[in-house]
């Protein structure tokens, strides 16, 4: 499968990643051989073979619903660019 | 051309842990901004998820509750979209493997029907934070306390046909959630809201309509009115020729319409994919019997025993089992009264439901328990006063005026029972008003009422109703 030039620009904007537009040939070229990879894999037959959802053969560890963490709020804070009342402020947003 | 609308829910439950979904930060709700977001919440880089115990056991009492088959292994998603109130960039959900499958739940409509409805799935995912778009010099504020809290998504099947079926259904899932002590249910505060998906055909047409999703509503009002609203839209936009798109609206409850947040052109696309930072969760068959073994009656068994035991109406039966606290209220009323089941029936959901809705009070907070309500029946029961008076008593045990014997007692309000004093009454009246009493005899029987009022007001409401009514009878007509 070879990807498109919009193809790229759309990947890129959905991962909110910058390029610069005189590479887009080369990551259309790279990309586009992953998915071959993956075109290649899916000839194989996986008949009866449950899909991996983690590659460790394990179960998920639960924790018993305990409050263990405490307020460390000004410490996050101090490398937020800006804050407010407690708030993080961001550039304005509105759907 | 008749049309018909098909309607779906997503429901999403918060469920009631102290602590969060992935981490140990609390969950208490309107705690100072930022106060319980951790170094997880807020994805800083090192950190790792870690599955909270109590939120799996919930969504299987859900499970188990709606006739659900239990993902034995469930797995965890990414779900990835960019937004200043989720930090990682993406939102731990569950995708193609939820923990409840199809499931399956009756709801009871206006008319006195019943339909089942089609639980689709249930799925566990962890809340944003909140954006606060007020001016913060032309900023925005994100408060990240809600960032990581538990979140069960109840999809529904589209089954439902109208905005009654629609609120009925949210109903019984949040009196269900409620019963289970996994969800607070608390609308106001969203930790119980819903998205609806509304799409309009003709009727007797199997294809289904391209479809609206309206967003966030979180009240049942609204609800009704949003669904409403929005199957009015479609339709007057078919009839006159035109098409639905699909896309994501917003119920604007202050003007009471929806309107368009994005289409499916600008809609999102999540890329999910299994979270490599979570494994596969597992609900072992020990497990899952131990849950189950754990489940409280549930409201449509409670509404049959209720029934059968007390001999209650299906309404009745109905609006008593609506939460746990109603239904254990009314049958401790029902015991104090000494087995007055009907009446107790009656005043559990006529006076002292209107008490409690115009206070505004939940039953644990109010004024009246259970063994002053019991108290009060037993005195109708028995003869000491009239079903009006009891209102009169009810209201001064409301006041905090003390127990009905007490308010009784106080206020000399015992009602008169002595055939003979009742007679004396009737005689002055009728000795009082000559006139009245030969206008009965010449056949305006209709004067009965304002006899009965005389002697009402001659006794303040003592005299026994039924008593006075026969007695009075034999003296007119004698």
């Amino acid at each position: 499968m070879s990807l498109e030039k919009a193809d790229i620009e759309k990947i890129a904007h959905l991962a909110r990643l910058g390029i610069d537009p005189g590479d887009v040939p080369v990551y259309a070229r790279n990309l586009s051989g992953i998915l071959d990879l993956v075109e290649r894999m899916e000839r194989v037959g996986t008949d009866g073979v449950p899909p991996m959802a983690h590659p460790l053969q394990m179960v998920q560890r639960l924790r018993v619903d305990e409050v263990t963490e405490t307020n460390q709020c000004d410490k996050f804070q101090q490398i937020a660019p800006q804050v407010e009342a407690g708030l993080y402020l961001v550039p304005k947003v509105i759907e | 051309m008749e049309w018909e609308a098909v309607i779906g829910l997503e429901i999403h439950a918060q469920l009631a842990t102290k602590s969060k979904i992935f981490s140990g930060a609390a969950t208490a709700y309107g705690a100072e901004p930022n106060t319980q977001a951790c170094a997880v919440d807020l994805g800083l880089p090192g950190v790792l998820p870690v599955l909270n115990r109590e939120v799996v056991r919930m969504a299987c009492a859900f499970g188990l509750a709606v006739d659900a088959e239990i993902g034995r292994r469930s797995v965890f998603a990414r779900k990835n979209y960019f937004y200043p109130d989720l930090p990682k960039g993406y939102q731990i959900s569950q995708y193609e493997l939820p923990i409840v499958g199809k499931g399956k739940l009756l709801i009871e409509l206006e008319d006195g029907t019943a339909k089942t409805i089609g639980v689709t799935r249930a799925h566990l995912e962890e809340d944003a934070g909140k954006s606060l778009h007020e001016d913060f010099h032309g900023m925005t504020g994100i408060d990240l306390n809600r960032a990581g809290t538990p979140l069960l998504e109840i999809v529904s099947e589209p089954e439902l046909r109208s905005a009654k079926e629609a609120v009925a259904y949210m109903k019984k899932i949040r009196s269900l959630v409620r019963y289970l002590e996994i969800c607070d249910g608390n609308m106001q505060e969203g930790s119980f809201r819903c998205d609806a998906n509304v799409s309009v055909r003709p009727k007797g047409e199997e294809k289904l309509g391209t479809r609206a999703e309206i967003k966030n509503i979180n009240s049942f009002r609204f609800v009704e009115r949003a669904i409403n609203f929005e199957i009015e839209r479609q339709t007057r936009l078919l009839e006159g020729g035109g098409t639905v798109v699909q896309e994501t609206r917003l119920y604007d409850s202050a003007k009471g319409e929806t309107r368009s947040m994005r289409s499916k052109e600008e809609a999102m696309d999540y890329r999910y994919f299994p979270d490599p930072d979570l494994l596969p969760l597992h609900v072992d068959d020990a497990w899952l019997e131990a849950i189950r073994t754990t489940l409280p009656e549930l409201p449509d068994a409670k509404k049959e025993r209720f029934m059968f035991e007390y001999g209650l109406t299906v309404y009745d039966a109905a609006v008593l089992t609506s939460s746990r606290e109603l239904a254990d209220f009314y049958e401790a009323v029902e015991k104090s009264s000494g087995g007055e089941t009907k009446l107790a029936a009656n005043w559990v959901t006529g006076d002292f439901a209107a008490a409690l809705n115009k206070d505004n009070l939940e039953i644990g907070a109010c004024p009246v328990n259970a063994a002053m309500l019991g108290g009060l029946i037993q005195r109708i029961a028995d003869n000491t006063i009239s079903g009006k008076i009891a209102k009169q008593v009810f209201e001064a045990m409301w006041e905090g005026e003390g127990d009905a014997d007490t308010i009784i007692e106080k206020k000399g309000l015992k009602q008169i029972t002595d055939i003979g004093a009742i007679e004396q009454v009737i005689d002055e009246v009728l000795a009082a008003n000559p006139e009245q009493l030969g206008q009965y005899r010449a056949g305006k029987e209709k004067l009965l009422g304002f006899f009965v009022g005389q002697v009402m007001k001659v006794t303040r409401g003592k005299a026994n109703p039924t008593q006075l009514n026969k007695l009075l009878k034999k003296k007119l007509n004698s």
